[in-house]
């Protein structure tokens, strides 16, 4: 414990010193140039992502006196994350062109959040986790607001700024609660603590444990603390969006998995049916407000609030199939995310936003192909077969039916019949209604064609070995559960 | 190439369908035409094989495959064959080969797509019948819905968007407790194999809510009454194709359903619940043809009669002998050749006039005389005359209802009345009688194109009704394994 072994951390300070490298680089490069930044962060998130690829263990490895863990579902979900913010720089590299904030600082906040996210996933620490999640949280802040001049952005920005940090409050405060009952951060002891105490009249512990679940549900944005999501995910310029809906939403899963899991599962027993509220009240408000949505963006957003309510399903089951239902299906929503307002990103252009639904119309006409790929990712946000998204939410309605929840496992069902309605709208748009206004092509980078045809027909073509992502899933969680 | 017969069946239509599609814009469109064809009938020639190869003698599933696909969940690729799911096998490629044909010169716009979406959905269908893996099953199930969803929405009629998405809500709803059923079986049985859970014994108030979510799935395909009124919606907005394989397959497979799951799996609820499904078989049978009787459009008509004569279906199976079931299966496969073949002649005179109200048409037999003897045919099936398929069927079922309940019996005879006074009654209209109007005056007979898949469906429909013994040599040893099941008890 006292030697200081770097190496399960080596990918977070590889990328943290990337970061540093490029803002320095940043410096001494003219406009013209800026492409370097640009690939030297894709080069860090790759160098990332294959740092943690190398160092997979299977032994749970415990450093920095007990601050940090490195087990596979830290690995797993680190190379994720390093891939979908590397998804998401290739995205949305011409569009922030078009829009001036091609710079340095950009990838940078991006890097830190990265780097945020990835402390996140291997706390073993209130502080750590905390820490992590604030560093991730003011890159945020900044990135929503980088459109400076747009007035929507910065609101946006101002609204999740204010409650975000109400939200860190919350944790804070929760977690020092929980520190006065055990007498310390460290979550493994914590967990030993609990274990003793955990009876159902301890009055000050469902205080700590309701304000460390209300930070939780704030930053996963699940109803009634949803509020900043739909503002945040419509004002921030799409590039911003799109990272702000896709990497953020794991490490969110994987605090949950950390703190509420790892640190308080003995109190699975109060936790449960406040996280059935939070799932219920997600899955319903999030389907039917989305059906009033005209613009595309906000409807997405309550879609992602919808998503979060059934990836809550899996956690609340409390068994390991649970928590590996939830974790596939905050991977596989991550993906569908990244499609659906990486198509956003498509349809947009220099002088003009591609966001409400009304410019989907006849998109089958103007282009076949990107209709067929929005086409493909609605399918799999409704959870229609043949796609990826119906074996995510099989899975978490499994893993409620399999602790006795058959009627939560109901509800769930009627509403995903709401949510393929809005879904449904969206594919009857470019399907059936012709074009509006006058048609221009829709031009993107090779690169951005590329992968986001990938993207979307992972949907369908990821069918033949969703056996072996899910055995991942399985492994990576019980390499949490197991190692306390 | 023996074992792999099943999967070749189902995924070269699928992959037929990609490939349509990689031909991309109307430039192509002769191209996309001539290769569906020619995945249709490859696909048609290769599922004869499943005929000829078949065991008459045995009620086990054959041409079986099994593979391991998400083993966190026991799921299987695992696909299988018996007497009751191999004729609806062939009855779906060959009716994908006529809707081919059909949809030949009448799409011209987005060709490839069109046919593209028929391949597909030809796979996912034969993939429903021979699924032997709930979740399998259910993909299948769920995934047609998606190609059947465009063909509506883009080559449908004026209102097709309200039809496409009422068919869509509708059907979802009723699957989505089905796959509720399944994950209740599955956490009883840990498997989710077909087979396996007509083994499972089931308590009876879980056999009750299971039947129940069961039948919101398969009701709704039938369609049986009180929610069938998606089907008129979505059959006068399709385009003529859709309707086809509507009618004539998507409609077989809650009847399918309920032979595969609900009757062997859930037999003590099935029996208890049996008098409720037989009394709505019975309102199908007698309200909904009466209100076919006063429909003013073609379509509107044949899928009201659609409903009725998958009344007659329901009925069959409800009263568990092998007689009612076998006629119902009977009636299945001949409904199929006949509604399809019906809903392509109300497409060739649309073809011509744009019209599908019966007082836009009269006299029709003086310009088109060959047509009207081909619609002659297929009114006459579809009324029930001896000698066509349509008659098998019936027959069978009435005679089975007689030996359980005579009130049964008579009321279902009454379709004997009502079908032909419906059906004849709208020939009457349509075909005789003076020339109406201009557009009558100047129709053409049809086409050799519109003859070849017309005279096709005409040999189904009078082989079927003169010899019906090789399809009911198929279904014998399955249908006797099914009563067995159906009639024991499992609690």
């Amino acid at each position: 414990m006292t030697e200081l072994n770097i190496q399960p951390i080596l990918p977070e300070i590889f990328i943290a010193v990337m970061a540093c490298v490029i803002l320095v680089v940043d410096l001494y490069i003219k406009q013209s140039g800026r492409g370097i930044s640009y690939v030297l962060t894709l080069v860090a998130l790759f160098g990332g992502a294959y740092l943690c690829w190398h160092d997979i263990s299977a032994e749970p490895v415990i450093a920095l006196n007990g601050m940090f863990v490195d087990d596979v579902f830290s690995d797993v979900l680190k190379i994720i994350i390093c891939l979908l913010a590397l998804l998401v720089f290739v995205y949305s590299r011409e569009y922030i062109k078009a829009r001036d904030f091609f710079s340095g600082e950009y990838f940078v906040l991006g890097l830190f959040g990265v780097v945020g996210m990835m402390v996140m996933t291997s706390a073993n620490h209130f502080l750590a986790l905390y820490l992590g999640l604030e560093l991730l949280s003011l890159c945020l802040y900044t990135m929503v607001a980088f459109q400076r001049d747009s007035v929507v952005a910065t609101e946006a920005a101002m609204k999740y700024f204010v409650l975000g940090a109400l939200a860190s409050a919350m944790l804070l405060y929760g977690m020092s609660i929980v520190y006065g009952l055990t007498g310390t951060l460290d979550i493994e002891t914590v967990r030993e603590s609990i274990r003793e105490q955990a009876t159902a009249d301890n009055i000050t512990l469902i205080l700590g444990l309701v304000f460390i679940l209300v930070s939780l549900a704030f930053k996963i944005g699940a109803v009634p603390f949803h509020m900043w999501i739909p503002d945040v995910y419509h004002g921030a310029p799409t590039s911003s969006t799109l990272f702000v809906s896709t990497a953020p939403k794991l490490a969110g899963f994987a605090i949950i998995m950390r703190l509420l899991v790892g640190g308080l599962e003995d109190l699975h027993f109060m936790w449960r049916d406040m996280v059935v509220v939070l799932a219920v009240l997600s899955i319903a408000l999030g389907n039917l407000i989305a059906i009033a949505q005209t613009n595309l963006k906000r409807m997405l957003a309550y879609s992602a609030i919808s998503h979060m309510g059934f990836m809550l399903l899996g956690v609340l089951a409390g068994t390991a199939n649970g928590y590996s239902a939830g974790f596939f299906y905050s991977i596989v929503y991550a993906f569908m995310g990244l499609g659906g307002f990486g198509m956003v990103i498509l349809l947009s252009r220099a002088d003009y936003e591609a966001d409400e639904l009304d410019d989907l119309k006849g998109l089958n006409q103007r282009n076949p192909w990107y209709a067929f790929l929005l086409l493909l990712l609605m399918f799999s946000m409704a959870g229609v077969p043949p796609t990826i998204g119906f074996f995510a939410k099989l899975a978490v309605i499994q893993a409620v039916i399999e602790v006795g929840l058959t009627w939560l496992a109901v509800v769930a069902v009627l509403m995903a019949v709401v949510g393929a309605f809005y879904y449904l709208r969206v594919v009857k748009l470019m399907y059936f209604d012709p074009p509006a206004g006058e048609v221009r092509a829709i031009e993107a980078p090779a690169d951005f064609r590329f992968l986001m045809s990938v993207n979307a027909v992972a949907m369908v073509l990821l069918l033949p070995v969703i056996g072996p992502i899910q055995d991942l899933c399985n492994e990576a969680i019980s390499s949490v559960v197991t190692a306390f | 190439m023996d074992s792999y017969l099943l999967s070749i069946v189902i995924w070269l239509p699928i992959i037929g369908g990609v490939v349509v599609l990689s031909t991309g814009s109307d430039d192509r469109a002769p191209l996309a035409r001539q290769l569906s064809l020619v995945f249709s009938i490859a696909a048609f020639l290769i599922s004869l094989l499943l005929y000829t190869g078949f065991d008459t003698t045995t009620a086990q599933m054959q041409f079986t495959e099994k593979a391991a696909w998400v083993s966190a969940f026991n799921i299987y690729y695992h696909v299988g064959v018996d007497g009751i799911s191999m004729p609806l096998i062939i009855l779906t490629t060959f009716l994908t080969v006529i809707v081919v044909i059909a949809g030949w010169e009448v799409i011209q716009e987005k060709t490839a797509q069109y046919m593209a979406a028929f391949l597909l959905m030809e796979g996912f269908m034969v993939g429903v019948f021979s699924s032997l893996d709930a979740v399998l099953f259910y993909v299948f199930w769920e995934g047609m819905l998606i190609p059947m969803f465009l063909i509506i929405g883009v080559w449908g009629g004026p209102n097709r968007i309200y039809a496409t998405i009422k068919f869509f809500l509708y059907t979802l709803l009723g699957s989505l407790l089905m796959l509720v059923a399944f994950l209740y079986l599955y956490h009883q049985s840990n498997s989710f194999n077909i087979l396996e859970y007509q083994d499972l014994p089931i308590g009876i108030t879980a056999q009750k809510l299971l039947f129940i979510a069961f039948f919101a799935a398969f009701a709704v395909k039938v369609p049986m009454f009180p929610v069938h009124t998606w089907l008129p919606d979505a059959h006068v907005e399709a385009p003529t194709g859709g309707s086809v394989i509507l009618a004539a397959i998507m409609l077989k497979m809650g009847g399918y359903g309920f032979l595969r799951f609900s009757l062997p799996i859930l037999p003590d609820a099935s029996r208890e619940l049996a008098i409720f499904v037989i009394v709505l078989s019975l309102i199908a049978i007698v309200y909904i043809a009466l209100v076919a009787l006063v429909q003013d459009d073609m379509k509107k008509l044949i899928a009201y009669s659609s409903i009725a004569h998958m009344g007659f279906v329901t009925l069959g199976f409800f009263i568990f002998s092998e007689q009612g079931i076998e006629g119902g299966l009977v009636q299945m496969i001949s409904h199929g050749f006949i509604s399809g073949a019906l809903f392509l002649c109300v497409g060739v005179l649309y073809d011509r006039v744009h019209s599908r109200k019966i007082e836009s048409y009269g006299g029709v037999v003086n310009t088109m005389p060959v047509f009207a003897a081909f619609m002659m045919l297929f009114a006459m099936a579809n009324a029930g005359l001896p000698g066509t398929s349509g008659f098998v069927g019936e027959f069978l079922v009435i005679l089975a209802a007689f030996k359980v309940n005579i009130w049964y019996a008579v009321l279902a005879g009454t379709t004997l009345v009502f079908g032909a006074a419906y059906t004849l009654w709208m020939y009457k209209r349509v075909i005789f009688g003076d020339v109406a109007n201009d557009d009558v005056k100047e129709l053409k007979d049809i086409s050799p194109r519109e003859i070849v898949f017309l005279s096709l469906l005409a040999a189904m429909v009078l082989v079927m009704g003169i010899w019906p013994y090789p399809f009911l040599e198929v279904m014998h040893a399955s249908v006797e394994q099914l009563v067995a099941q159906a009639t024991a008890n499992k609690i």
